[in-house]
């Protein structure tokens, strides 16, 4: 079996244990490439359908194309959307101009904490990898949170033989992870192989384009002539940086991504 | 070498774990590790010296894995980390095992998806408890090909006597527990010799340095060729077609093939194998594929049964015997009920013994009640479910298990030579009897059972027995109640209360009990049964049919309530080794039920063990029938 098959069966072995074991269970929809390839994986899984809602924290400060295509997606794939936001947060004008980590957990962080709150989610599924940065490759694919969401990394339960704890006493919310083990590369050539369509500002327009994509303020787009999946795999092939270089509120200081992330970030 | 070369990109990583005791430099060397193979993002190396010159401490090549700022500031890894890198041959996923005790679930984390692993010591320090505990542990997790890395050779200036010497020692103890290492290489991981590049300075070592000695490890052996073992996941419903659905551990299908579901054994064909996005519907699949099946018969299924096929099956049973590494706070006892993960299925776990507890310093083995937190133990676990098995040395993905105790998981099995049930109590036909345990639970309406209430004499045992007694025989069950000082009277008439009659007494009352309740009926014992290695046997004898109930009144209540005169007779001196005053009371660690006779009236207690006994041994029995007339 080939890598990506191989990656592709763990993670639809992942999505079937979560949606097997755990109540009140839903997915984190970023748009970025990532959750679209783990809406994907949910649609393999479960045989094209998606049997949780998608949730979308809405900071308004997003790239406009990435709401159009949340919302054409939405409709065409059929899901069962649900919008959250930090209302209180943006009526008194949040923005990144009060410093970009003060508006990344308002916004972001009390955001999605308020929409699970809300609507009574136990479990919610990201779609984080562990070659993104240092702080996600030490989690698990079953990662329980506190009462506030916080990750206490210290302590972790043992993950092993694919025995995922699925147990918790209550209070607790989960985060699962069906792609922690798949690269950014591996992310791409999947996109290849299935033809996952995509927000078009990971393509190079004008010698530009995003890597990673986030809230238009503080994501800023690369240099590159990559217009088409397999340029980007071939750009991706020869470059040593990091995917999330372009992200200035990790730059504010050289644990602030690990700081964001022990508070209840994705 | 740059990390993302593409001609890799279909080749598998293999999964490779680094372990050693603490401080002997295995972050340090994957730190090199994945800067010498050129697979660090530009700029890291740059980043982490600046960063130590800000700090104003030394930089070390640690800092690259170590990227957690409480880590950098403890100067200890805490976790499992999981990085790639390359080598000319393949690509490689690295999973940096801590060495501290306290960590050890962590090092079972990454040790346990590794297919290879490298054991690093400490050139100044030789083998340590660590190395010796993370080497028993990479045996008993099944990682079979291991190198060993003598580290900080520039400490003892290349000395190569000195890496004879601890070499020797390492390779003793593998030996021992029959582990073979591919090679012993001498490095300094600060100083990059003999990683990727040879050293000058240790031109007398002609082996093969890490990164070659990492390629001469094999990829794991393809698991399609084993008998075919698809645990079930789920069985869904989505639409008009009813798919398993499950992941090949092992084996292969395709459509047509007969699969046999275990336990039950229940069989039926495939008829599609399902998928979405695929160009053409799949006709086959092997191990690893998470499939899903449409069979030809609608046939009862759910999560936790095996298919297999037959001629090539798993065991079934209610016993097994395991090697287990154990993570718990509280130590694993025996008595004690955990659940037991297998595959997809989950079974409630009673620890019937404990036959040794192993000290991984010298392998000496010694028998024990208990295995401590970061021990090692062989046990026998017992369980009220049919467990469906492999042997872990034929196939490893059905011949594990985890233990959970709570929320927690808290050990890990490895299934040694299981054996299918023999003389089991569950058994039903018993070879001489013509009428089956089924025809007698159809006729009673109740399944047999034993309820055995344990507790301090004066805790009311007695009373909750009889009174029961009196309540089932007028709801028409088959019951009777066994008074603990009716059989001494009688047939135990011939034991003392020394520890040893004691636990003949219980054996033979176990013994009587079960026969009652293979009879059909149900039995309730009252016996203070002091000890949770009496019961475990009692629990042993009786199988499925023993239903441990705690009569927990405390010892003041019972002995100021003194019915029999018993406890003043034994501060007195006139009553020996009675239980409480002068002989221990072991409370049940996991019961099926507590009464709180000490708290709550007679009536209240005698509602809720019969409430009880309605849920486990009528209401199954009415369930059972609607079943038997559904199929």
């Amino acid at each position: 079996m080939d890598q990506l098959s191989a990656l592709e069966d763990q993670s639809v072995y992942i999505f079937r244990e979560a949606f097997n074991r755990l109540d009140k269970l839903a997915m984190l929809w970023s748009i970025g490439k990532d959750s679209n390839v783990m809406l994907w994986l949910a649609r393999k899984a479960f045989f094209g359908h998606v049997p949780f809602p998608v949730v979308h924290v809405d900071t308004h400060h997003k790239i406009p194309e990435m709401i159009e295509f949340r919302d054409r997606m939405a409709r065409e794939w059929k899901l069962d959307m649900v919008v959250g936001e930090n209302r209180e947060a943006l009526d008194q004008g949040m923005g990144p101009a009060r410093g970009r980590i003060t508006c990344c957990t308002a916004l972001k962080t009390e955001g999605l904490k308020a929409v699970i709150a809300r609507q009574g989610y136990t479990a919610v599924i990201a779609g984080i990898r562990r070659d993104e940065d240092g702080t996600r490759a030490k989690e698990r694919v079953f990662s329980p949170r506190g009462h506030n969401a916080e990750w206490d990394f210290r302590d972790q339960p043992p993950e092993f033989w694919d025995q995922f704890k699925t147990t918790f006493p209550p209070g607790t919310s989960l985060r699962v992870h069906p792609i922690l083990h798949w690269t950014e590369l591996d992310v791409w050539r999947y996109i290849k192989r299935e033809n996952i369509p995509l927000v078009s500002l990971y393509f190079a327009k004008n010698g530009r384009r995003y890597r990673s994509l986030g809230c238009a303020p503080c994501t800023a787009s690369i240099e590159s002539n990559a217009s088409t999946v397999d340029e980007v795999i071939a750009e991706l092939e020869r470059s040593r940086t990091s995917e999330r270089a372009g992200r200035a509120q990790d730059k504010v200081s050289e644990d602030a991504f690990e700081r964001l992330r022990a508070g209840g970030y994705m | 070498m740059n990390a993302m070369t593409p001609q890799h990109h279909s080749q598998r990583s293999l999964p490779i774990v680094i372990v050693g005791h603490v401080d002997h430099g295995k972050s340090t060397l994957v730190g090199r590790l994945l800067n010498d193979t050129g697979s660090l993002p530009e700029g890291k190396v740059e980043a982490m010296r600046e960063m130590s010159r800000r700090r104003g401490m030394p930089f070390e090549w640690s800092f690259v894995m170590d990227a957690l700022q409480a880590e950098r500031d403890q100067g200890i890894t805490i976790d499992t980390t999981q990085v790639r890198f390359q080598t000319a041959t393949r690509p490689y996923v690295i999973i940096d095992a801590p060495g501290h005790k306290e960590f050890l679930k962590n090092m079972v984390t990454g040790a346990a998806s590794a297919d290879g692993a490298l054991l690093v010591i400490d050139v100044t320090e030789g083998a340590l408890e660590q190395s010796r505990r993370h080497a028993y542990l990479l045996h008993l997790l099944g990682v079979r090909q291991v190198a060993v890395v003598i580290n900080k050779m520039d400490m003892c200036d290349f000395y190569e006597a000195r890496y004879h010497a601890v070499a020797g020692g390492i390779l003793g103890y593998l030996e021992e527990i029959g582990v073979k290492p591919s090679a012993v290489v001498p490095i300094s991981a600060r100083h990059g010799n003999n990683i990727v590049t040879r050293c000058r300075h240790m031109d007398w070592y002609a082996g093969p340095t890490v990164t070659e000695a990492l390629d001469r490890f094999s990829a794991p052996p393809s698991l399609a060729d084993l008998p075919l073992r698809l645990p079930v996941q789920d069985v869904y419903k989505f639409d008009e077609r009813r798919v398993i659905a499950g992941r090949i551990e092992c084996g292969r299908i395709k459509v047509g093939d007969t699969l046999t579901f275990l336990p039950g054994g229940r069989s039926a064909r495939i008829s599609t194998i399902e998928g979405w996005n695929k160009p053409e519907a799949s006709t086959e699949a092997v191990a690893g594929q998470s499939v899903g099946v449409t069979l030809d018969q609608p046939i009862f299924i759910e999560r936790g049964h095996i298919a297999s096929m037959v001629g090539a099956q798993p065991v079934e049973t209610h016993t097994l015997r395991v090697h287990l590494f154990w993570l718990g706070h509280e130590p694993l006892m025996v008595g004690k009920h955990y659940t037991l993960k297998l595959a997809t299925a989950e079974h409630d776990v009673t620890v019937q013994a404990i036959e040794r507890v192993i000290d991984v310093e010298d392998l000496s083995g010694c028998c024990g009640d208990r295995v401590e937190r970061n021990g090692v133990g062989e046990v026998v676990l017992r369980s009220r479910s049919v467990m469906v098995v492999d042997d872990f040395i034929d196939i490893a993905k059905t011949g594990r298990a985890v233990l959970v105790d709570g929320y927690d998981v808290v050990g890990g099995c490895i299934i040694k030579q299981p054996q299918p049930d023999g003389r089991q109590t569950n058994n039903l036909i018993a070879a001489s009897h013509t009428v089956t345990a089924a025809e007698r639970v159809r006729a009673n309406g109740h399944l047999g059972g034993i309820l055995w209430l344990t507790g301090f004499s004066g805790s009311g045992k007695s009373t909750m027995a009889m009174a029961l007694e009196r309540e089932l025989f007028s709801k028409g069950v088959q019951v009777y109640a066994l008074d603990g000082d009716g059989i001494r009277l009688g047939l135990n008439a011939d034991l003392g209360f020394s520890p040893e009659d004691r636990s003949e007494n219980i054996r033979r009352v176990a013994f009587i009990a079960n026969l009652f309740a293979e009879a059909g009926m149900v039995v309730v014992t009252a016996l203070i049964s002091p000890t949770c290695a009496d019961r475990a046997i009692a629990r042993e004898i009786g199988g499925d049919h023993f239903h441990e109930i705690f009569v927990d009144a405390a010892l003041e209540v019972c002995e100021a309530r003194d019915t029999k005169g018993m406890y003043k007779k034994a501060r007195a001196g006139i009553i020996p080794e009675f239980t409480g005053v002068s002989a221990p009371y072991e409370p049940p660690l996991s019961p099926e039920l507590v009464l709180d006779t000490g708290a709550k009236s007679v009536a209240a207690c005698l509602a809720d063990l019969s409430a009880y006994v309605e849920r486990a041994l009528i209401r199954p029995a009415r369930i059972g029938a609607e079943i038997g007339r559904a199929y």
